[in-house]
């Protein structure tokens, strides 16, 4: 009977694509939806992720973020420094200031300065030049999205910068994960960096520390917190306060929210009238089936075959609609890195299923309200 | 059946639409229902063949007291032992002709194959064979019907129920309709009940029962002078 169910849910070719491109739309709405989401909301720890070999970072008690922090005294990498299990610390900083291009175009850009020496601070990869570019005078990396930003249509290779009244050569391309706002980066050495951004009496950020072989990072969180007052958080717990801020301090998890909340109400719209217009449109085929001698458990598995198989296909084309449009959209920069997380997909399975296993229930009541004997009607 | 009455609520009142019949159909028997409209045919014949619970008395078919069975029971019965020739035959649109008139079979759990097999066979009983692989909306009325026809014997039911098989054809349409259906389905061991009132028809019964009111006022083998 299962055949016989879609055969006919197949006959109906008009309602069938109708099915079909409801569940399909709804999922790529909530796929896509939830997936531009989730990648704009893991840019929110981009700034801790670009630099990978920090263990643990440390702040002034009040910063928040990679973006939201305050300045400490420098005195604060000499404390960390003293406090045992610190293989390593540096300093790093993270100001905005405006930029102007050789063209005159006035730009706001990130500054981030790494350490002199170690250049730890820079991000693991460059797309063009090595990190030792920054040795010569003036010299400026930037990200590879800030790079397609400000410069869109030539090489920015020895473009000449003025940042601060003072000069800048751009040497090297980064390969660096976007930030949230998709701001310009410019990576240079930390004494360097003092020169391009407005000076304040404090001017550290983070001090970017490496922890000793026998000592785990939220050991060492505890340990720089209770010796020097600062606050200290492991790489991970950082890259996550980046993604609550976010949450907590934009309106993109509602908008986000109310656009999925919409593929799931379309979903429902679309599928149910179609779906209940099937059943009615198959309903007298049913009330036989039924007077025949079909039971009603065959019934509702034919039609729980039904919904299945829509819903089956149309998630699949919905998936793979979200696919084509991060692989379309991969070489634009505000997408770069965007990937598909292995929960969207299932959040979105639930959705559909919910969806179906709605729809279906609406449709098979009046499926199974229906008499046999309103066959002889 | 006996002493069986069938009562419909509409809003607060109650309409009793059967009133204490009494029947009994024997098996090789071509049985006509004939009544206005109105007059309780369908009602009869849904509780005849187990498809309306009727409000009092008792049914048994070929000796079980079907509304004595368990839903799921009485479901069953039906496939095994009951065909339906419906008026508007209620084919499904989608599947072609052959697998319509397999659905009985399909629903017992034959396999697909099989169960086409046997339903074309059927169907060269009836002469549409080589209709087999087309649609329903491919087919004209009359053949719709046969196969209608087909998906009622194909599983060999011992009672077979027929709901104005002739309403929309002419007069020689519906004889040569009859013709075939007293052909086909007729046989010893089965009971044939046809709901008509189209007296075209009338000399074909070899039982004819008038139903009005919801009371049987006649049963013989010819219609009343009055009628």
């Amino acid at each position: 009977m299962n055949w016989i169910a879609i055969r006919m849910l197949t006959g109906d070719a008009q309602k069938f694509y109708g099915l079909l491109f409801g569940i399909a739309f709804s999922t790529l709405l909530i796929t896509q939806q939830l997936t531009i989401f989730v990648n704009l909301l893991e840019r929110g720890s981009s700034g801790v992720y670009n630099v990978s070999s920090a263990d643990v970072w440390v702040m002034d008690p009040v910063s928040r973020t990679t973006e939201v922090a305050y300045p400490m005294p420098s005195t604060a990498l000499d404390k960390v420094r003293g406090v045992a299990g610190v293989a390593w610390a540096v300093p790093h900083i993270r100001a905005s200031a405006s930029v102007r291009t050789g063209s005159g175009e006035l730009e706001g850009v990130s500054v981030v300065g790494v350490d002199d020496a170690t250049l730890i601070g820079l991000p693991k990869g460059m797309v063009e030049g090595a990190p030792q570019v920054l040795s010569e005078p003036d010299s400026v990396i930037i990200d590879d999205v800030g790079a397609t930003r400000m410069f869109p249509d030539e090489s920015p290779i020895g473009q000449r910068l003025e940042l601060n009244d003072q000069r800048a050569v751009i040497r090297g391309i980064a390969d660096a994960i976007p930030s949230f706002t998709s701001q310009v980066t410019l990576y240079t050495k930390y004494s360097r960096a003092l020169n391009y951004v407005p000076g304040t009496r404090n001017r550290l950020s983070f001090v970017l520390v490496g922890k000793a072989q026998d000592v785990s990072p939220e050991e060492l969180v505890e340990r720089i917190e209770s010796q020097t007052g600062l606050r200290a958080r492991t790489r991970d717990e950082f890259a996550r306060d980046g993604v609550d801020f976010i949450i907590e301090n934009t309106g993109i998890p509602l908008n986000f929210g109310i656009t999925v909340a919409l593929g799931f109400i379309v979903g429902v719209a679309i599928v149910g009238l179609t779906f209940s217009l099937f059943i009615r449109d198959n309903i007298k085929q049913f009330g036989a089936l039924k007077a025949i001698g079909v039971t009603n458990g065959t019934i509702r598995r034919m039609v729980a075959v039904q919904a299945g198989m829509v819903g089956f296909i149309g998630y699949g084309l919905g998936v793979v609609g979200t696919v084509l449009f991060i692989l379309g959209f991969s070489g634009n920069p505000t997408f770069k890195g965007f990937y598909i997380p292995w929960q969207v997909p299932l959040v979105s399975l639930v959705a559909i299923v919910v969806i179906i296993a709605l729809t279906g229930w609406l449709a098979l009541r009046s499926v199974m309200k229906t008499e046999p004997a309103a066959v002889f009607r | 059946m006996r002493d069986v009455s069938r009562d419909f609520t509409a809003g607060q009142q109650t309409i009793r639409v059967l009133h204490s019949i009494d029947l009994d159909v024997a098996p090789g028997e071509l049985t006509y229902l004939v009544g206005e409209s109105g007059s309780g045919k369908t009602t009869l014949i849904s509780i005849m063949c187990g498809i309306l619970w009727p409000t009092e008395g008792s049914v048994e078919v070929f000796g079980t007291p079907i509304y004595g069975l368990s839903d799921d029971d009485l479901v069953r019965f039906r496939l095994e032992n009951i065909g339906f020739i419906f008026q508007q035959y209620n084919l499904i649109p989608a599947i072609n002709a052959a697998s319509n008139a397999a659905v009985p079979l399909i629903a017992r759990g034959m396999d697909r194959q099989e169960a086409r097999e046997r339903a074309v066979a059927m169907m060269e009983k009836l002469n549409i064979a080589n209709q087999a692989d087309k649609l329903p909306n491919q087919l004209s009325g009359g053949q719709q019907q046969r196969v209608a026809i087909a998906r009622a014997l194909v599983h060999e039911p011992r009672l077979v129920v027929c709901d104005e098989p002739t309403a929309a054809l002419d007069a020689t349409s519906g004889r040569r309709v009859m013709d075939l259906l007293r052909d086909v389905a007729l046989a010893e061991d089965r009971a044939c009940i046809i709901v008509t009132h189209d007296n075209r028809i009338f000399d074909l019964a070899d039982r004819i029962l008038v139903l009005e009111d919801g009371r049987i006022t006649h049963d013989g083998q010819s219609m009343p002078e009055d009628h």
